[in-house]
């Protein structure tokens, strides 16, 4: 009999496997630094987790009656899920767009549809994220001029950007700029939050993409964290005070498979990113030192092959973030390895959550899992592993540099394709796929986007720049590409320009002439 | 069956940024001995197409997840045959449904893998029908 694949080469942990952890030290009560245990003394005692469903598809009135849809039915926070060509920075009228216009996600070419997507949703009650990155500070400028459209004002704002372009180049790819540019335009947001929308979560900082990318989860948890090392230390650059935009840092973490290593890598992420905000920056505030964070499920342990099985993968997933005190989840939904959800498995998706939350009692008390002997040594070896790589990337000159020289991008391949491997070799199971396969068909119904939303979408953007007034577009585009040209905070200037109906293609295309466009090495 | 070594050209056309399934058939056909070219991302069907005739391969993997796949498809078969290069055998791979493989075979793509399948599979199919 081999080794156990999920990486204990022991049979059972007792008291000397935890001997030399200092219970005040290096776990702590719940609520109290280094928050191994939660970063709230009730946790979800006190309030649940955030069931925050990922979705968007089509147009924004499609997306819109989701939205209310999902809300109906118990649904706490919203999370915008955008269309390629937008994540792009691209037009749905651009050549490039052709073929993928509201496909795997929405599609929001300008202010107008930002407006429709939240037609009779108040922006003062709810919170909402939005799955954004290289043309991040555009469509929060949208969000914010928006929300102002319904007299909301920007200080009542909640919600989260994700903002979180250096994960793009390791590993999800959905890029525009060069790095130094889009690390301007991400420290531009952040300061801009930290100025007008206190209450507004102004980057997660994701792992969430770097694991499906094929990543450990060691590798998961020390990119991430060496990611947020990075956004600190350029926001300290522009002479921002650490306590003013730290609290306002959040992360987005996946939850895999390997149970205990999950538990045991968001209980680490707590305590080291509280230890480095403490010492590396000398955070003073409790609340920088607080790692809160998003947790989806893994959409790549989801298989097309006998697919309700997935909501049983889903469900452990979920068991893990919950146990391992994530702050708000999405469970993904069982037919996601053959399209976007429908209606009906985005509703299973939900009550998975809602039947972990009301009927399990895993909320009944804070970190139940810790005090294990196994627990709590995985936690500090998948630490020690994570700050091996932190302090690697460090001595490559930091993150950029790292992403430069192709470091995250090859490590994160080297682990798929040994993941790839174990499974072709069984030595990995893959329930369905390479273990107990069956022939049934196991088609499920599913979500199809059709053309007539990308013709709708472009009629829709033509007559909206028939409509609005072309010299202030041209003047605002002008203005803003003058002051991408100094050191000014961008903010102000695109908010000015989606207030005229500019499109998050024009802007983009502005912006492109002065930074240029990032083109990936071959790795 | 010649001895030449099988040149495949791996490819992501359109925006999707994606690339562990790419990558991942990349590296076990190079593992398996054939020649591979990967693309990079976001490569235009005319770029690939031309790519594919410059670097005279057997084969084009197509490896798309964003639902973009009828249309990417439907447009590098049409550019191959406007190239007079349908010789050059097409397959795909990424979130695929069941009921658009129908309508792509019959475009003239060879073969779709879909989500789970081996790279030992693509390997044989490629030793097959190249």
């Amino acid at each position: 009999m081999k080794g156990s694949r999920f990486g204990s080469a022991r049979a059972s942990f007792g008291a000397p496997d935890v001997a030399e952890l200092d219970y005040r030290r290096d776990i702590g009560e719940p609520g109290s630094y280094p928050y191994t245990r939660g970063i709230y003394p009730n946790m979800y005692r006190g309030r649940l987790w955030t069931m925050r469903q990922f979705s968007g598809h089509g147009s924004a009135e499609e997306t819109n009656r989701r939205y209310r849809f999902l809300l109906e039915h118990g649904q706490t926070g919203l999370s915008v899920a955008f269309d390629l060509p937008t994540l792009m920075g691209l037009d749905s009228d651009d050549p490039l767009s052709a073929g993928e216009v509201g496909k795997c996600g929405v599609a929001v070419d300008s202010l107008r549809d930002m407006e429709v997507l939240f037609d009779g949703i108040d922006l003062s009650r709810v919170s909402t994220s939005m799955t954004i990155n290289a043309p991040a500070a555009v469509l929060l400028a949208m969000y914010v001029v928006a929300a102002e459209k319904q007299g909301v004002v920007a200080r009542r704002i909640r919600g989260t950007l994700q903002n979180d372009i250096l994960k793009e180049y390791i590993a999800q790819k959905e890029w525009i700029f060069p790095p130094v540019p889009s690390m301007r335009l991400v420290v531009d947001s952040i300061q801009f939050c930290s100025q007008q929308l206190p209450r507004y979560n102004s980057i997660s900082i994701s792992g969430y993409h770097i694991r499906e990318a094929g990543s450990t989860a060691v590798q998961e948890l020390a990119f991430t964290l060496r990611d947020g090392v990075e956004y600190v230390d350029w926001c300290v650059r522009r002479g921002m005070e650490v306590d003013d935009f730290a609290p306002r840092l959040s992360f987005f973490f996946n939850s895999h498979n390997n149970f205990f290593e999950e538990i045991a890598k968001f209980r680490a992420a707590r305590r080291l990113w509280a230890r480095t905000m403490r010492n590396r920056f000398g955070a003073r505030n409790e609340r920088s030192w607080m790692c809160r964070f998003h947790t989806q499920t893994a959409g790549c342990t989801l298989t097309m092959q006998q697919p309700a099985n997935n909501i049983v993968r889903t469900t452990l997933q979920a068991v893990a973030a919950v146990l391992g005190g994530t702050n708000s989840l999405h469970t993904n939904a069982l037919d996601e390895a053959w399209a976007l959800p429908t209606e009906e498995t985005a509703k299973i998706a939900l009550r998975t959550q809602q039947v972990l939350a009301y009927e399990s009692g895993l909320t009944a008390s804070v970190d139940p899992a810790g005090g294990s002997y196994y627990l709590e040594n995985l936690t500090c070896r998948v630490e020690d592993q994570a700050v091996e790589y932190m302090d690697r990337i460090d001595g490559m000159g930091g993150m950029i540099d790292a992403i430069e020289a192709g470091y995250p991008q090859r490590e994160i391949q080297d682990a798929s394709y040994r993941e790839q491997r174990a499974i072709e070799k069984e030595d990995q199971v893959v329930v369905g796929v390479n273990r107990f396969v069956t022939d049934e068909p196991s088609r499920p119904e599913i979500l199809r986007i059709g053309p007539e939303v990308e013709d709708a979408q472009v009629r829709g953007l033509r007559a909206l720049r028939r409509e609005r007034n072309e010299v202030s577009v041209s003047r605002a585009l002008r203005d803003l590409c003058q002051a991408a040209r100094t050191d000014r905070n961008l903010m102000p200037h695109l908010t000015h320009a989606v207030r005229e109906y500019a499109t998050v293609g024009e802007i983009c295309s502005s912006l492109k002439e002065v930074f240029g466009v990032y083109q990936e090495p071959l790795f | 069956m010649s001895n030449r070594r099988l040149r495949i050209l791996i490819a992501k056309p359109g925006l999707d940024g994606h690339d562990r399934g790419a990558k991942i058939v990349a590296r076990a056909l190079r593992d398996a001995g054939m020649e591979v070219i990967y693309t990079g991302l976001r490569q235009t069907p005319e770029q690939i197409v031309q790519a594919a005739i410059q670097e005279d391969v057997d084969a084009i993997g197509l490896s798309i997840l964003s639902g973009a796949h009828e249309h990417l498809f439907n447009r590098i078969m049409q550019l191959l045959a406007d190239q007079d290069a349908l010789d050059i055998l097409v397959f795909g791979g990424g979130i695929i449904p069941d009921e658009d493989i129908p309508g792509l075979k019959k475009l003239g793509v060879a073969e779709i893998f879909q989500p789970g399948s081996s790279t030992r599979d693509i390997i044989r199919f490629l030793n097959q029908a190249v």
